[in-house]
């Protein structure tokens, strides 16, 4: 992670709680769930970031006591041709979280996906609707509880 | 195509605003005028069996008339739940799940596995190696490409084009099975290289593909380039502003037909592509014409890549050795002992990356294909998310829809070009 890229954050972001940290070479850095908003909109608007499009958002299941559940996007400024990973600590219980779609919006049909599969709730979601599974389904397939092999009898099929 | 009920969300809206063939049910006063005969709403259930989504996309289409107001993407029918499955294989044996992600262009998504997986374990392959899998990711974007275009042209009512372009792909086709031995599901990519070397027949077989292939096209691009219904059904069909493309998160053809020049093959190089020149063909029009352009100038581009790979290409290894990530040759296993361990070892407990997170994106021929992959440092990844284009693209479908005819919504598919396996995982 280059050191320009952390001191133009660090002093665009300075009046949040940030923490750094790299996905394999790429900058990456943790948002405290109550700003992500504010954050976001600087990250989007400010001259010097840019990271105008988001191209991708990967909901995670931990299976820890504490913060089970991250949710991590994927940002990318075409302007400057730079990535940009933010990653959110979600609670174990009731895993939730402001939308991300009023800022950047194809989040849309990534936080669908990651309702379907995980069960992270987005707050003020325009059509927060599952996206693969039948709306009847009850679990959330993705989280490490759900067995490989699915559950008898979760999918209603029809009468013989 | 028959008429459905909207989907619950729209339910609420419909309550307050009735059509006026509900109201003149409801009131049995059938006296009601209508001053224009298609002056009412419905609504239009197009899929999941329907030959011009390509494969299994549902829209619901709301219409007034022959103009659609509204239309809703319903995805998931192809859902295999890969990323569930990908956790409970090794690496090694994920690889010929990744042919049924995009299954029109199966050796472009080896190759973006087979690197998502050496960036995470942090293994460099030798110079052949790596001119192989341009080779074979170029002619997965030419058939994939070709596929595009030709169902596109059949959308819009040209059906000659389109089998001079599968006469063109059957011959990638062919070229694959003297490659790796399978013409459709490939599997061909290995974590370390590729699962054979390429021989010298089927590098020259790929020549004398080549060579033809720019004739073959200009025959088929001379059938439709001036042909007036092709354009006038293509010419502003499908805009989106530049700025929403944006917004939406798109990739590929799509992004460069509205005049954005970005591409992972020069943005953030990896195999060999940064030693090969190519032009990036970028369009400013943003419709439906601009993106069978950027498709086709892109196969040309292709065809000089591939010269430059035929004619640079290396002797000398074309696998990693490092027999602690690599799969031994299988004659190696039959007859040496510390193979055998190895071997066992990779299909056991698979190759063990440190404990981290990585991920890799390539230019695959409907944009940005990336993986997402969490390792806990056992043979198994313990999350892997598959970032599909298709998935993104569709989403622009709903804004590019607005306000077109329901005659044009086929156009528009097949230039967003989605293909299912892909965007449903």
């Amino acid at each position: 992670m280059s050191k320009e890229t952390i001191e133009l954050l660090k002093s665009k972001l300075g009046n949040f709680q940030i923490e750094f940290t790299d996905v394999n070479g790429t900058p990456a850095i943790y948002i405290d769930h109550k700003d992500v908003i504010e954050v976001c909109n600087i990250l989007k608007n400010d001259e010097s970031l840019k990271y105008n499009s988001m191209v991708d958002g990967v909901s995670v299941d931990r299976f820890e006591k504490k913060n089970r559940f991250e949710m991590i996007y994927n940002l990318v400024s075409i302007d400057n041709n730079k990535r940009l990973f933010i990653k959110i600590r979600l609670d174990t219980k009731k895993p939730e979280m402001e939308t991300l779609s009023g800022i950047w919006g194809s989040a849309n049909w990534y936080e669908r996906e990651a309702y379907d599969m995980m069960g992270i709730n987005f707050r003020n979601h325009p059509d927060l609707r599952r996206m693969y599974m039948p709306d009847e389904f009850e679990y959330h397939p993705l989280r490490k509880d759900f067995p490989l092999m699915g559950i008898p009898g979760s999918i209603p099929l029809p009468n013989k | 195509m028959p008429q459905t009920i909207l989907p619950e969300q729209q339910e609420g809206e419909k309550k307050t605003k009735k059509s006026k063939i509900l109201e003149a049910l409801e009131s049995e006063d059938l006296s009601i005028q209508f001053t224009d005969a298609l002056d009412n709403e419905m609504v239009l259930n197009m899929g999941p069996q329907h030959p011009a989504t390509h494969g299994v996309l549902r829209l619901l289409v709301s219409l007034d008339g022959e103009t659609v107001k509204k239309c809703i993407p319903e995805l998931g029918y192809l859902h295999r739940g890969y990323e569930k499955l990908a956790e409970a294989c090794t690496y090694h044996e994920f690889i010929p799940h990744t042919d049924r992600l995009d299954y029109l262009s199966p050796m472009a998504n080896n190759v973006a596995y087979a690197l998502a997986v050496e960036k995470l374990i942090d293994l460099e392959i030798p110079e052949r190696g790596k001119y192989i899998r341009v080779i074979i990711a170029e002619l997965a974007r030419i058939q994939s490409h070709l596929l595009a275009v030709g169902a596109l042209l059949m959308d819009v009512g040209a059906v000659t084009p389109f089998l001079w372009a599968i006469r063109e792909r059957e011959k990638i086709l062919d070229l694959y099975d003297v490659i790796c031995g399978a013409r459709f599901t490939t599997s061909y990519t290995r974590v370390g290289g590729v699962a054979q070397d390429v021989t010298d027949e089927s590098l020259t077989g790929i020549k004398k593909f080549i060579d033809e292939f720019e004739n073959n096209l200009d025959d088929m691009r001379s059938l439709v380039e001036r042909n007036k219904i092709f354009i006038v059904r293509c010419e502003n069909i499908g805009h989106l502003s530049k700025e929403n493309c944006i917004d939406l998160g798109l990739t590929g053809p799509l992004l460069r037909a509205c005049g954005i020049s970005r591409d992972l093959r020069r943005d953030e190089p990896y195999l060999v592509y940064d030693k090969l020149d190519f032009n990036i063909p970028v369009y400013t029009e943003s419709d439906c014409l601009a993106r069978y352009y950027v498709r086709v100038d892109e196969m040309i581009e292709c065809v000089k890549i591939l010269k430059q790979c035929i004619e640079k290409i290396p002797a000398g290894q074309h696998n990693a050795l490092q027999s602690k990530k690599v799969l031994p040759k299988k004659e190696r296993v039959y007859t040496k002992m510390e193979e055998l361990i190895h071997d066992f070892m990779l299909i056991n407990f698979g190759v063990n990356p440190p404990k981290r997170e990585s991920y890799c994106a390539i230019e695959a021929s409907k944009g940005e294909l990336g993986f997402y992959i969490i390792s806990d440092g056992s043979g198994h990844p313990f999350r892997t998310k598959i970032r599909s284009p298709s998935f993104s693209n569709l989403q622009a479908l709903s804004p590019m829809m607005k306000e077109c005819l329901i005659s044009d919504t086929v156009v528009i598919i097949g230039s967003v070009d989605p293909v299912m396996g892909e965007a449903d995982k």
